[in-house]
């Protein structure tokens, strides 16, 4: 009785908890513009289920997407096995669905064990990856301490997930044979049936390590599932909604800005009355000024590095990494969010996302070659921060570089980038 | 040219409306290099006796360059008032012969009221091939010859057209080899966004020069091209390298051209 008293009220705080800290990143993500992305929800659920349910764009580089593959059908399919757990929790019950299920259940159950393996392994095999092999898509100026650490901390925890989830059932398994207490005979274990000789002999021994485990794995769980707001690991969650909210248009189409077209409908035709619309800044200087999709893709982002890794100007040594545009965006955001909780939402600090977090030199690097847009698995578009933060800096501040103040001369005076006269524009055809 | 280019003025002054218009773009008006595609792809176009015409000294930058630099008023008013000007000869149907033109008139001007049909030279060319109007005879045989196709940024990843101009390569009977990174991997040549006007901000190297490095892999004597930007960028590549003797670096519409000998 004790027990589940204790359990119960562990899984409310979790929930709680973990309620509360998704509101918050609700909040903070609403903070931006608004823009519509609710079209076409058939074309929208079909996207979402290739790319996000399907991991489609993770093929291209096969050897994590198999890996990656094993520990996201781990975590689905091992999510069954946790409501088990959970009801075995609340109710004080013993494999609870042992009995309904029938032969399923030990099938159920074995298929858990073989995937818990190949979690394992995946985890260890990505955190050689990281730590021994060190690829380079996991390094750069943005891949500082904290989210290296972020990274290795998801993979241990995985690891030990799955390690104390194993040694359970091996336990479990053990207990069934000395036909102990409530162990009742369920389910197949196809792996504990290797490993039990690790475990002692003893019942009592074997009893409390199962304990021991079991409850382990589950509060291992839910302190997981509050770490996620935290982490980059969010993604696991955040990859549906922000596949379903994707651009939809062709990639090389740049949004027109309505507030530009009144004015510029204005300036052409005196008669024209603009609709009234809400005075803002033109372009993005803080993460306020983006849309909320452009920050909910900052939250989903898992810095996987693939955009930087595809990157023209990054792979040519520039300071632009798209993946750091991303992690700029969500930790000024972050901090947006915080100062609101802190000081009231009117509160304004000093900062911005232009200059204390992304560098002018940055943005300028952008070449808008959509390489970042086509390589991220879960469809973020790292270039309309860029390019709404170069609309800032040219039409706010007037801060373009020199060459391209005279490129926007040329093209005012003469109709093209160049120092031509639009009289010469037709010469070509007089020559051969 | 052996025939005149028909401009929508005088078309409009006879009462006449072409098919489609040639939209020749900045670079195709300008630059020496660009203007001798653009030239190529008029020959084309009367070659299968498609009625065509050009706006001449009425054309004006879409705006595209002003645009992913940041300058969205400058980009719309080029946009307007060239879609003044378009809307004016009612125009239907576009072809241009740069995927920055193509990529701006198709997707950012129906929102500012500039609707039509619009196609790069590409799938002109593929469209013509498709309905037997194009072949490759009478010219330059390429039979044989290693051709790479550089996928530009706005024609690939931007508007997924990546068969259009490999469609017009293969009817060659050449050697197509693929770059490593090719179609929705493809590198770019470093000119889009606004950099073909500004100095590259400091790194290691210029991203053309990085280019280079798969060209050379391929071991291809010609790289193909379909957009000025790249042509230029690649051209100085090539010519960095000291092998502009060995590769040459030319547009689809020029291979084509050279390919009908026209």
């Amino acid at each position: 009785m004790i027990g589940q008293a204790i359990f119960i009220i562990i899984l409310l705080a979790a929930v709680y908890l973990f309620g509360k800290n998704v509101a918050k990143v609700r909040r903070n993500i609403l903070l931006g513009r608004d823009t519509n992305r609710s079209d076409d929800p058939a074309r929208r659920w079909k996207v979402m289920a290739k790319v996000a349910l399907g991991q489609t764009k993770m093929v291209k580089r096969p050897v994590a997407a198999i890996m990656h593959f094993f520990i996201y059908i781990g975590f689905i399919i091992i999510n069954l096995e946790v409501l088990e757990i959970m009801i075995d929790g609340i109710f004080g019950s013993h494999r609870i669905f042992s009995k309904p299920l029938g032969s399923l259940y030990g099938l159920l159950i074995g298929s858990f064990e073989i995937l818990a393996i190949l979690v394992l392994v995946s985890c260890v095999v990505f955190l050689a990856r990281r730590n021994i092999l060190r690829l380079k898509r996991f390094s750069g100026i943005e891949m500082t301490t904290w989210p290296k650490s972020d990274a290795n901390y998801i993979l241990t925890i995985e690891i030990l997930l799955m390690l104390a989830f194993l040694t359970m059932n091996a336990a479990d398994y053990k207990l069934q044979l000395l036909h102990f207490g409530h162990y009742i005979e369920a389910g197949s274990f196809p792996v504990s049936a290797l490993t039990g000789p690790l475990l002692p002999a003893g019942a009592n021994a074997l009893a409390t390590i199962e304990r021991v485990c079991w409850w382990f794995h589950i509060v291992g769980i839910l302190a997981f599932l509050n770490y996620l707001p935290y982490s980059k690991h969010f993604h696991i969650l955040l990859a549906f909604p922000n596949t379903w909210y994707s651009n939809l248009h062709k990639k090389g189409e740049f949004t027109n800005m309505a507030s530009v077209t009144n004015e510029v409908k204005a300036m052409l035709d005196p008669s024209f009355v603009p609709e009234a619309t809400e005075v803002s800044r033109f372009g993005a200087k803080d993460v306020t000024d983006l849309t909320w999709k452009n920050l909910m893709e900052a939250y989903t982002c898992t810095e996987c590095g693939r955009c930087t890794s595809v990157c023209p100007a990054n792979i040519t040594g520039k300071l632009l990494s798209p993946r750091k545009i991303m992690m700029d965006t969500r930790d000024r955001l972050t901090e947006v969010g915080n100062n609101i909780d802190k000081h009231g939402k009117d509160y304004t600090d000093d900062k911005a996302l232009l200059d204390n977090y992304i560098t002018r030199e940055e943005l300028w690097a952008c070449t808008t070659c959509n390489a970042c847009v086509e390589a991220c698995p879960v469809n973020i578009n790292p270039l309309e921060i860029i390019t709404e933060m170069r609309r800032y800096l040219v039409m706010e501040e007037s801060q373009a570089p020199a060459s391209l103040n005279n490129m926007f001369g040329n093209m005012e005076n003469n109709g093209a980038p160049w120092k031509y006269s639009q009289a010469d524009r037709f010469n070509w055809a007089e020559k051969s | 040219m052996e025939q005149k280019i028909p401009t929508m003025a005088e078309m409009a002054a006879e009462g006449k409306e072409p098919e489609i218009l040639f939209w020749v773009g900045c670079a195709g008006s300008f630059d020496e290099r660009a203007q001798k595609i653009t030239r190529d792809i008029c020959k084309i176009l009367q070659h299968v006796g498609i009625s065509y015409a050009v706006l001449g000294a009425e054309e004006s930058c879409t705006g595209d360059p002003a645009k992913r630099a940041g300058n969205e008023f400058l980009f719309q008013m080029q946009a307007m008032t060239n879609i003044e000007v378009l809307n004016g000869y009612n125009v239907k149907k576009i072809v241009t012969g740069c995927p920055h033109c193509f990529n701006t008139i198709a997707n950012e001007y129906p929102g500012l009221g500039g609707k039509y049909e619009v196609i790069h030279h590409t799938q002109l060319i593929q469209g013509l091939i498709n309905d037997g109007k194009l072949k490759a005879e009478g010219g330059e045989s390429f039979k044989g010859r290693r051709i790479t196709f550089h996928d530009p940024c706005y024609l690939g990843r931007g508007n997924n057209v990546y068969e259009a101009p490999r469609a017009a390569l293969e009817i060659l009977d050449t050697e197509l080899v693929e770059m490593k990174r090719c179609k929705s991997n493809g590198l770019c040549c470093g000119a889009g966004g606004g950099q073909m006007f500004k100095e590259p901000e400091p790194g290691k190297k210029d991203i053309n020069m990085e280019r280079m490095v798969d060209v050379l892999e391929t071991k291809a004597q010609i790289v193909a091209s379909a957009c000025p930007f790249c042509m230029t960028m690649m051209s100085d590549g090539v010519k960095h390298m000291d092998k502009d003797q060995e590769i040459k670096v030319l547009d689809i519409a020029e291979i084509t051209a050279r390919a009908n000998g026209l």
